[in-house]
């Protein structure tokens, strides 16, 4: 037992530090003590301990459901606590002085000394004007030839590939599956969306909308006689005005008191009259919709029978200039 | 121990005595003064969470068929970017909870730097010297819009899958050069393929983060160079700033908050739903869902889209300005040239070039706090017209009626703001003046 | 009055749409039939006193007032009846899901009535159980999201609403769908087959409990919750955090 007391004296002599000779003087004035917040600190710390051990608990706790809940409240409140604990510190725990600073004014002496210090340094040149303007344009012909590779990141100047469309007089229209569709099959008063034969899907001349209604109802220009073969008609199913799926069809089941058949984009609502060759119903579409004229063959299958009526998709500078290529 | 480490530092650096003033550094006190902080804050919050996300997520649009245990997408084609976000978010222990920390941490970010924009303007803190940081701060704004919509479009989901199309047109309908601009960030038309993701992906890892991050940097020093604003007090004045110095005082208040802003982002993260990709299904050119919405800090833009009237306008066969470049180009680039252009137009009309160290209060710039109120009533009322739909279906109130409502709104609505606006503030100034009076009048002795 | 304006907004937005709009002003009239009536009777006088002011005689159908209900089958009517969306008090309205008034025997007896008006199709036996729900998301996204959105919640199409299918029962949703009620498109048998309208009809009724591990999912209507939440609980907290830490002006 006495040796175990001359160890612990022999720790403690240890620790204690060299004595001062004499106290500097404060920096950080001195405050009360707060026993109670410093409890309140500790309560949280503890809590925060708590909650953060309880982060791997609940990760590797494979029944638990919920997880994702759980973690985010384990880790979200032990945050907190340490938040709350800062916070209780910062406002009982240590002074909270009111200092005075200077703000920053301007050094027009050292402005100036600058402004010497560059102007006297040219005064070795003769000809200064000159060589700034050859080293300006020796700088400007360098960024620009920096530049150049920049413009293989797209085709910047060839816009022929807005106007191609895989669509051509004679493609097959599929649907999702890659079926053909057959002219019997589209009924009245549904849509649906069909592909090019063997193309690609994912580029905006691809896919199509198509709605049956009787001929009678038509009322194309007179330029697309024959495009709708026993009323089926065939449009872009992307929007002329930002891009979208038009995946809407209103179909009037009482046609006297309901709405025309229309084609509706979903995001800005932009609507297009499938009678009349898809001209702006109402929606900010500046375009209507392009038509794809279809023909029947001998087999009863819908074919294109040609290109779109105009350019598909947004519009851009020179989508009016152009018809679509195949 | 503390005396050690100093000393350590010190001699390999020399940065002792900056080490000291930065510690007894002066910051003003009041709670305003703490919004561009919560901003840093879910930044740093973003970029943490993001370098987990990378670490797990693959910038690919290569199509695969999914296999994983999640019944309603077996079978569904997708690209690999939106598979390997369905693996994070259904498959990753922990994923789901920092991808969706990620994802709060965005829109929260965006919404303090606008609430921080709103207090700044509203103070005069962008007065002459701090007109540089604002701009600064304008330009992180800019890029935070533009990262968030490159963060959520990775994915590849049927809604940002819908939400890039609409970038592209509104690209595309710049007039000029839209349509070539549009090709250079694409390669090609849309949707572009792999070389637009991988474009997407750097842009948003590792060009605009370092941008940001560098900004930030700049945004700071010169914040602190300048040393911050402060409101008019019995000490503060003109010279001198008043405040409490980063040690021992601010230094807990700042990191209070530093784990408050990722708390709040943990606990949302966990116990609110965001962004749930795996029920809106893969992103194909051909499909398209109904209400789909970008993040709330582009619904402005939608606003506007859906209230331009149809028109593109057109000089024989070539379309100058088509549709989409009023609502979701000229719109934008309108709002951030007035913001742009405040600093300098309010000196000039005012006359007044000299520094300002004091901010005033909102009432005390009735001209400045009128005009900006009815200015962010545009914006806000713009905004508004891209829920129309929403407030069609649960109200019942005509979207095409809505439409014109809005139309009229946006201009006279502003105006009201404007003139209510400065009438407070007005009275609110007179009010004050009137209670002054009588404190002197009480202060006086009885006759 | 900015910020009672978004409130409004905002509450709007999270309050659930009113599923049950009003059925017709002047309720129904309902009709005892006397003991030993054939329900197609019954049925015939019920639609005298409700229906044939609008869908005229025997159903002919009545200029601007409603279409004929000749062929039409039991499949529409109940689809109509049962949801409510008849008796419509105004033929411009849109018919909505409303409170049905007539009793399950009334109901019953109507449609038998309609469908013996010139035969027509029966009311639809779905086997969802059937279906694949992988299969049904797609068929559901290809065919249906553009108005419904994705998750089944309904959404606008131009002058009319595509309502939320919450309440929908697979009968509803398979007449629905073979019968295209007001402005919705008709889907026949050739264009999507029962089999893949099992599936749809599967993911429907998937889709009102989805999968939600991530928490509370405001609705399952996109980024307009996630913003309100942003702006109504994040930065809520964080300003009330703000104003804890730092101090108010002094006046």
């Amino acid at each position: 037992m006495r040796w175990l007391v001359a160890l612990v004296v022999l720790v403690l002599g240890r620790m204690r530090r060299r004595p001062r000779l004499e106290e500097p003087e404060r920096l950080v004035p001195t405050g009360a003590p707060d026993r109670r917040a410093e409890n309140i600190v500790l309560l949280l710390f503890g809590a925060a301990t708590v909650c953060a051990i309880a982060v791997p608990v609940v990760y590797v706790w494979d029944a638990i459901p919920n997880q994702t809940q759980f973690l985010g409240l384990a880790l979200g409140l032990a945050l907190a606590c340490i938040s709350a604990a800062c916070i209780v510190i910062a406002k009982r725990l240590v002074v909270t002085e009111e200092l005075e600073e200077e703000y920053g004014l301007t050094h027009p002496d050292e402005e100036e000394a600058v402004e010497q210090l560059v102007d006297e340094s040219g005064d070795r040149f003769t000809r200064k004007r000159l060589l700034v303007v050859a080293g300006a344009g020796a700088g400007t012909a360098l960024g620009a030839a920096m530049l150049t590779p920049a413009a293989s990141l797209g085709p910047v100047f060839e816009m022929s590939s807005l106007y191609k469309t895989p669509w051509r007089r004679g493609v097959r229209l599929v649907d999702e599956a890659g079926r053909v569709f057959l002219a019997d099959e589209i009924e009245e008063g549904t849509f649906y969306t069909a592909y090019p034969e063997h193309a690609q899907r994912e580029q905006m001349g691809a896919p199509l909308v198509v709605v049956r209604l009787k001929p009678a109802e038509l009322r194309l220009p007179d330029a697309r006689y024959g495009w709708a073969p026993g009323g089926i008609l065939a449009y872009s199913k992307i929007c002329t005005h930002a891009g979208c799926a038009i995946a809407l069809y209103r179909k009037p089941t009482f046609a006297p008191v309901e709405p025309k058949p229309a084609l509706v984009c979903p995001c800005h609502y932009s609507t297009f009259d499938v009678a009349d060759g898809g001209s702006v119903l109402f929606g900010p579409a500046g375009r209507p919709l392009p038509q794809l004229p279809l023909l029947v063959d001998p087999a009863g299958q819908l074919r294109a029978a040609g290109n779109f009526s105009g350019a598909v998709g947004p519009s851009w500078w020179g989508v009016r200039r152009h018809g679509p290529r195949s | 121990m503390i005396r050690r480490t100093v000393r350590y530092l010190d001699e390999r650096s020399g940065g002792a005595p900056f080490l000291r003033k930065a510690l007894r550094y002066v910051f003003p006190d009041h709670w305003s003064f703490l919004l561009g902080e919560v901003a840093l804050y879910s930044f740093v919050i973003l970029v943490l969470t993001g370098i987990y996300l990378t670490l797990f997520f693959k910038p690919s649009l290569a199509t695969v068929a999914y296999h994983g245990d999640y019944l309603p997408l077996r079978g569904r084609e997708m690209s690999e970017a939106y598979q390997s976000t369905v693996h994070i978010s259904l498959n990753v222990r922990a994923g789901l909870l920092i991808r969706q920390t990620h994802h709060w941490a965005a829109d929260v970010f965006v919404a303090a730097i606008v609430v921080h924009l709103l207090r700044i303007f509203f103070t005069g803190a962008f007065r002459k010297p701090r007109d540089l940081t604002y701009y600064v701060g304008l330009l992180m704004l800019i890029l935070a819009l533009l990262e968030g919509y490159l963060g959520y479009s990775l994915v590849d989901d049927l809604l940002s899958g819908m939400g890039l199309a609409i970038g592209y047109a509104v690209l595309m309908s710049i007039p000029f050069v839209g349509a070539n601009l549009a090709q250079l960030v694409w390669n090609g038309p849309f949707p572009g393929g792999n070389d637009f993701e991988s474009r997407m992906y750097i842009a948003h890892v590792l060009l605009l983060p370092i941008a940001i991050g560098m900004l930030i940097a700049l945004h700071l020093t010169l914040v602190a160079s300048r040393h911050h604003t402060q409101f008019l007090s019995r000490r503060a004045t003109e010279r001198k700033v008043v405040g409490m110095p980063t040690f021992p005082a601010y230094a807990p208040r700042s990191l209070g908050l530093a784990f408050a802003v990722a708390a709040v982002l943990f606990l949302m993260g966990g116990l609110i739903q965001i962004n749930p990709i795996w029920q809106w299904g893969p992103y194909h050119v051909a499909e398209a869902t109904n209400g789909a919405q970008p993040d709330w800090y582009l619904g402005w833009l939608i606003g506007a889209l859906r209230l331009v009237p149809s028109f593109d306008v057109t000089v024989g066969n070539y379309t100058l300005v088509p549709n989409a470049f009023w609502g979701g180009a000229a719109f934008p680039l309108l709002v951030f040239l007035v913001l742009f252009l405040w600093p300098t137009l309010e000196r000039r009309v005012t006359g007044d070039y000299a520094f300002h160290n004091l901010l005033d209060r909102p009432r005390d710039a009735p001209w400045r706090t009128a005009l900006g109120v009815a200015f962010f009533t545009w914006i806000f009322i713009v905004f508004l017209a891209g829920a129309a739909d929403r407030m069609f279906v649960l109200f019942g109130l005509s979207y095409e009626g809505q439409v014109w409502a809005f139309r009229v709104l946006v201009w006279v609505l502003p105006v009201v703001a404007l003139l209510v606006t400065k009438r407070v503030c007005n009275e609110l100034l007179r009010g004050e003046v009137v209670e002054v009076r009588r404190k002197l009048v009480e202060a006086e002795p009885a006759a | 009055m900015r910020r009672a304006l978004v409130m409004c907004v905002a509450l709007g937005l999270l309050a659930v749409p009113a599923a049950a709009a009003d059925p017709p002003q002047s309720g129904v009239t309902h009709v005892h039939a006397a003991p030993g009536t054939s329900p197609v009777d019954w049925g015939a006088q019920l639609f005298g006193a409700n229906c044939v002011t609008c869908h005229g005689p025997n159903g002919r159908g009545l200029d601007s007032r409603g279409p004929s209900l000749r062929g039409v089958g039991a499949r529409a009517a109940d689809f109509y009846l049962r949801t409510g969306y008849m008796p419509l008090d105004d033929p411009g309205n849109e018919p909505q899901r409303s409170r049905v008034l007539f009793s399950k025997g009334e109901l019953a007896a109507l449609v038998e009535y309609v469908a013996s008006l010139g035969g027509g199709p029966r009311i639809p036996r779905p086997q969802p159980g059937q279906g694949g729900l992988a299969k049904g998301q797609e068929l559901f996204t290809e065919h249906c999201a553009g108005c419904h959105q994705v998750d089944a919640k309904g959404g606008y199409v131009t002058n009319a609403v595509a309502p939320s299918l919450d309440h929908a029962s697979p009968v509803e949703i398979a007449e629905a769908v073979r019968t295209g009620p007001y402005l919705m498109p008709r889907f026949t048998g050739r264009q999507i087959s029962d089999a893949q309208l099992n599936s749809i009809i599967r993911y429907v009724s998937y889709a009102r409990h989805p999968d939600d591990r991530g928490g509370w999912a405001l609705g399952h209507i996109g980024p307009v919750p996630e913003g309100l939440v942003t702006w109504f609980i994040g930065i809520v907290l964080l300003i009330a955090t703000c104003a804890v830490i730092g101090k108010r002006i002094e006046s």
